[in-house]
């Protein structure tokens, strides 16, 4: 493998080499992934095989053991010269649990970080996640606390909070793994709407329908590894590795696809 | 039986008793708000220097944990004793010329080091994924405990600290002893120089009526968070 040109290559995210490891648990194997501008990549595998990790790593909110990881020609792992808050403005990350913050109202929670962070001011944040919140139909509970909304509400609220920090990268860790069946449409059609006003994705996901309408690119995570990458309609009709296989089979036996 | 009435409870002598008690409740007064206030930043102040991170904060983090252990480790009475000996020293131009500072400042030392553990155990009650959500929106370690992880620490550790503060209310009776005429020591007078215990009853009213409300203020805020969470599960 390529493990030196990271820095030189033109994607716009680049994976060379990545391993991560928590005590004995070897998570990350050796990672190497592309991200191009605009592309939107959706990681696929069994719980357990590194996808949230993988993520993680890439806002630094993990650091990694070993390999390079470089975001928009700056290499971020490695090195501790890198503005982490700067790196993190960025980039945005929405979470399987949505993580709102529960003391604040939707608006408190969504211009929290462009107030303080980006040093924004009031009016300007405000008026931005009104914008925002209008885009998700969600507008009139701008006042309310999280406890309030149901689960694909805060979800849309956790992807419009990271937005507000007008990030040219999103991470999607599971985000509609936690939610009821009913409400996963309304949160996958803004990652939809997302995807066609050209924000560059990393999403990790179960929802294997909307990865091969979605995805620019699929990674099958097996191991620590990606064992296989390639365009959907390549890794869901013909993948070509026997472990790729056997996992599409069982999310079809489970009825997710 | 009538013996113990006129002892504890004679009206002349509880009304008497009651000017002179009062004149001494005040410095028990003026003892729990000062000592409360300086107690609330302290306490907060080491709990926040106990839980920094990294390698570099590990001495500031050991002294934060000595002192809790030993503080919360030792009666307040042997405290009074200490820091009345330390100021007799005159170290450092630190003699203050009043018992009554002395027992603030021994009421502080010892209700910070309990305190200190009550907003420590409300910090670390945040998930950490509320500091992991925050840190990934670019917020600095600062910006994250000052918005996120405080208001909720606070927020919940608000009845165990009013407790803490029932404690040092009562505690500042215990001041008496390094000799501030406070309202035990009133009381003591009046019953030695009267024959009649009733000072002392008059001492235990005041000590209750000041409790009281903030004891029920304490319930009433148990059971707001009780029906919420309730809310919350529905």
């Amino acid at each position: 493998m390529s493990s030196a040109g990271a820095e030189v290559n033109g994607h716009f995210v680049s994976l060379r080499g990545v391993s991560k490891r928590f005590g004995d648990l070897e998570v990350l194997h050796g990672i190497d992934l592309d991200v191009d501008l605009h592309q939107v990549v959706c990681l696929i595998g069994a719980s357990g095989s590194g996808k949230s990790t993988l993520l993680r790593c890439v806002n630094l909110l993990e650091r990694v053991d070993a390999g390079t990881i470089v975001v928009e020609g700056q290499t971020i792992s490695g090195t501790t010269k890198v503005d982490v808050n700067k790196l993190r403005q960025k980039i945005g990350i929405v979470f399987q649990a949505y993580n709102l913050f529960p003391h604040m109202t939707v608006m408190e929670n969504v211009t929290l970080a462009p107030i303080r962070a980006r040093r924004l001011s009031k009016s300007e944040a405000r008026s931005r996640a009104r914008e925002l919140l209008a885009l998700i139909g969600l507008n009139d509970k701008a006042d309310e606390y999280p406890d309030r909304l149901s689960g694909g509400q805060q979800q849309r609220v956790a992807i419009v909070r990271a937005l507000a920090m007008n990030p040219n990268l999103m991470l999607l860790d599971e985000i509609t793994s936690a939610l009821d069946p009913q409400l996963i449409g309304e949160v996958l059609d803004l990652v939809r709407t997302l995807a066609d006003e050209g924000m560059t994705m990393i999403i990790a996901t179960h929802e294997m329908g909307f990865a091969r309408e979605c995805a620019d690119k699929i990674c099958f995570l097996d191991g620590g590894v990606i064992r296989e990458e390639g365009p959907p309609q390549q890794i869901f009709s013909a993948p070509r590795e026997e472990r790729t296989r056997q996992f599409l089979e069982r999310v079809i036996e489970a009825g997710r696809m | 039986m009538g013996q113990l009435v006129h002892t504890f409870f004679s009206p002349l002598d509880f009304l008497r008793a009651v000017p002179q008690v009062w004149s001494g409740f005040q410095f028990n007064i003026k003892m729990m708000i000062v000592a409360e206030a300086l107690v609330l930043v302290l306490a907060l102040f080491v709990a926040i220097v106990r839980g920094l991170p990294g390698r570099a904060s590990l001495p500031f983090r050991a002294i934060a944990v000595v002192y809790t252990d030993v503080f919360r480790g030792t009666p307040l009475v042997l405290v009074l004793f200490m820091v009345l000996s330390f100021s007799t020293l005159n170290i450092l131009g630190l003699s203050s010329s009043s018992l009554f500072a002395d027992g603030v400042v021994a009421l502080t030392i010892v209700y910070t080091a309990y305190v200190t553990e009550v907003y420590r155990a409300g910090i670390e009650s945040v998930h950490p994924s509320q500091r992991m959500a925050a840190r990934s929106l670019g917020l600095s370690y600062t910006q994250t405990l000052r918005f996120v992880v405080l208001p909720q620490a606070i927020r919940r550790v608000v009845p165990p600290l009013l407790n803490d503060f029932i404690g040092l209310q009562k505690d500042t009776a215990l001041v008496t002893i390094i000799g501030v005429t406070e309202a035990v020591a009133q009381a003591n007078f009046y019953s030695t120089d009267y024959f009649n215990a009733s000072g002392l009853t008059v001492a235990a009213v005041f000590f209750i009526i000041l409790t009281i409300p903030l004891a029920r203020f304490t319930d009433h805020l148990i059971k707001e968070r009780e029906k919420r969470e309730r809310a919350q599960l529905v």
